[in-house]
């Protein structure tokens, strides 16, 4: 099968900065697709080098198989929901979502009804005749939604598109983007710099560090096998293991990332190793517990309704031999 | 024992409690601090609008050449007679044409320098465009007059090149035509663009820099090409600074007296029957109510403006 979008060793430099640097990727047909990274990873550049708004300085991009390099961005079929939602403020909610059927030459009528039933879409139904300064910040990310969608692109690229929602609604848009995706059989490329957020909706995420793809995965498999330190700690806050450490805790001499939720805590004199209690994080659904192991900081993670222990205590540490996972590289 | 410092004085005092009183009562400080400028506004600028809206109301004994001073609308139908209507259409029809024209030639620089000039290039756009405006504008128009006159650079140049009987040819157009540049509505059109067109080109640049990037980017994204995106996005969203710039041509052009009188074929055009009536005409009624039709004109084209969704994304 062709894949939707191929990077094929794409870089993207600003002078002396490596924005994005030999990348890469194969983003499948039909697949919801994360790029995660802190700010300045590359992940944003990535997606615009999908859209078409920067050209890659060296490597190759295939969209369906056709090489990209001589198309400007009004000629692929991609579309994107940008982060400020860039709605057109002196056209009503219609002409908004109405817009790309327009520059295409579609009739009035049809191009509204069109639009209607992607209003329709995101929930947005009577709302065609408003501006977008009257609407809240979710409804104006619908509309976004609508707009980039009623071209039925082939590809459809999110832009942090939920980073200016409060938290319910985030959540509540997560569940209903990802529905969509189903529904609609699109492919769907995300950015985000929110780690829960990639894993919940994606089917497959990169991890964007310094302009590179750190690993690519399942959301299970960046999670339970991070390839290095970098997306054990991106992901999830991993406790990373040197060398050194993971030998004292019974592993190989190899870099090791082990979940602060595989750690059990025994109040008792056994565990592996043993440590101090040195600070509590109450989470709400569990309890984060710093512990100093031998000079080496360990976080342990503890369910509500266990028996935390106190600061200052000293507590054994257990876990599974398989919760230890060993790194290729550092 | 205490400091001496911490002492109040009186004076000390008495600030103290002015700003617990300020403090208190914001609304007196906010009073305070708007009443001279309301002052200014109000009774000097306002007041002598409102001073100059009555004088049009009054008129002139023909025989005496008295003001008389009771309300009548005679001075008003004076300026349906056919001399004084011309110079109305006159004016008119040159300030529109002079907005039109500054509209068209200041788009593209003023595009060029919103989207696309950076640190040294926009310093030079900033420079290019005030700098006329900081030598005096009397100085500016007798300059045009040598340019455009008939031994002027411009006929020397046009004859230079082969394209005098080209010249020749746009001054015989009536009307617009005449004797040469410098006695012609071209040149006069010609000086006035250039002496406004710093007034188009500001607003606009100020407007089309306030057009987030964005906007563009999804207009392309949705497949507009360029010219479906400057009509569709970034004209609609620039216009509320088109319509200030075309509010500084358009009543500049209205109001001014000494270019139309220095360059021209001395066609009467608003500003020079204002001065010329309350002057040696002594006919201060009918000069005031020539000065109300500007206003006036001024107030339609915003409402017309306002209707066509002008102010929508502001």
């Amino acid at each position: 099968m062709i894949p939707a979008v191929e990077f094929r060793s794409v870089s993207r430099h600003f002078g002396a900065v490596k924005a994005v640097d030999k990348v890469d990727l194969t983003i499948e047909e039909g697949s919801f697709f994360a790029m995660l990274g802190p700010s300045g990873s590359g992940k944003t550049t990535c997606l615009r080098l999908i859209s078409g708004f920067e050209s890659p300085t060296a490597g190759e991009i295939r969209i369906f198989g056709e090489a990209s390099g001589a198309v400007p961005p009004n000629r692929r079929n991609v579309n994107t929901v940008f982060q400020d939602y860039a709605l057109f403020p002196h056209m009503n909610v219609r002409d908004n979502v109405a817009y790309g059927l327009m520059v295409k030459g579609v009739g009035r009528s049809a191009r509204h009804a069109k639009a209607e039933e992607m209003l329709a879409l995101v929930h947005l139904d009577g709302f065609g005749e408003r501006k977008p300064a009257q609407l809240s910040g979710g409804q104006r990310q619908r509309v976004a939604l609508a707009r980039a969608l009623v071209n039925e692109p082939k590809v459809l690229l999110l832009d942090e598109p939920l980073g200016a929602l409060d938290l319910k609604l985030r959540e509540a848009m997560q569940d209903e983007l990802k529905s969509l995706q189903q529904r609609l059989g699109i492919t769907f490329v995300f950015v985000t710099h929110d780690q829960g957020e990639a894993l919940s909706m994606a089917d497959r995420v990169a991890v964007f560090a310094d302009g590179r793809v750190a690993q690519v995965g399942t959301p299970a498999e960046i999670y339970e096998q991070p390839a290095n330190r970098f997306v054990a700690d991106f992901v999830g806050c991993s406790n990373v293991l040197p060398p050194d450490q993971t030998q004292r805790f019974g592993g190989p001499a190899r870099w090791a990332s082990l979940r602060p939720e595989a750690i059990r805590l025994d109040p008792g004199q056994g565990g592996t190793v043993r440590g101090r209690v040195t600070g509590l994080r109450y989470l709400g659904a569990a309890t984060r517990v710093v512990l100093d192991c031998g000079g080496h900081e360990l976080a342990a993670q503890i369910p509500a309704g266990a028996a935390v222990p106190a600061v200052g205590e000293e507590v054994g540490l257990g876990w599974q031999v398989q919760s230890l996972h060993l790194m290729e590289k550092e | 024992m205490m400091p001496a410092s911490s002492q109040p004085t009186p004076a000390r005092e008495i600030a103290e409690r002015l700003t617990a009183l300020f403090w208190k009562r914001p609304g007196i400080l906010l009073a305070l601090l708007l009443a001279p400028p309301l002052l200014w506004l109000g009774v000097v600028y306002v007041g002598s609008l409102i001073a100059l809206l009555w004088q049009s109301f009054y008129s002139i004994d023909p025989f005496s050449g008295v003001v008389v001073r009771e309300f009548t609308l005679k001075t008003y139908g004076e300026l349906l007679l056919p001399q004084n209507y011309d110079i109305i259409l006159r004016t008119v029809t040159m300030a529109a044409a002079v907005t039109l024209a500054s509209a068209v030639l200041a788009f593209p620089i003023a595009f060029y320098a919103a989207r696309f000039a950076k640190g040294r290039w926009k310093a030079v756009f900033y420079l290019g465009v005030m700098l006329p405006l900081w030598s005096s504008y009397l100085v500016k128009v007798y300059a045009w007059k040598l340019i455009l006159a008939k031994e002027g650079i411009v006929t020397w140049a046009a004859n230079g090149i082969g394209a005098g009987s080209l010249l020749d040819a746009v001054l015989s157009i009536p009307v617009i035509g005449g004797n040469s540049l410098s006695t012609s509505f071209i040149g006069t059109f010609t000086v006035f663009v250039y002496v406004w067109l710093p007034y188009m080109i500001l607003p606009m640049q100020a407007s089309l820099e306030r057009v987030p990037k964005s906007m563009l980017e999804a207009s392309a994204d949705l497949g507009a090409g360029g010219l479906r995106t400057l009509w569709s996005v970034t004209l609609p969203l620039a216009l509320p600074g088109i319509i200030a710039g075309s509010i500084f041509t358009f009543s500049l052009t209205l109001g001014d007296y000494i270019i139309p009188q220095i360059i021209g074929n001395s066609a009467n055009f608003i500003g020079m029957a204002v001065y010329s009536l309350q002057g040696t005409a002594g006919n201060i009624p009918l000069a005031a109510a020539f000065a109300v039709i500007p206003i006036l004109i001024m107030l339609v084209y915003l409402a017309i403006a306002r209707r066509l969704g002008a102010f929508d994304a502001l």
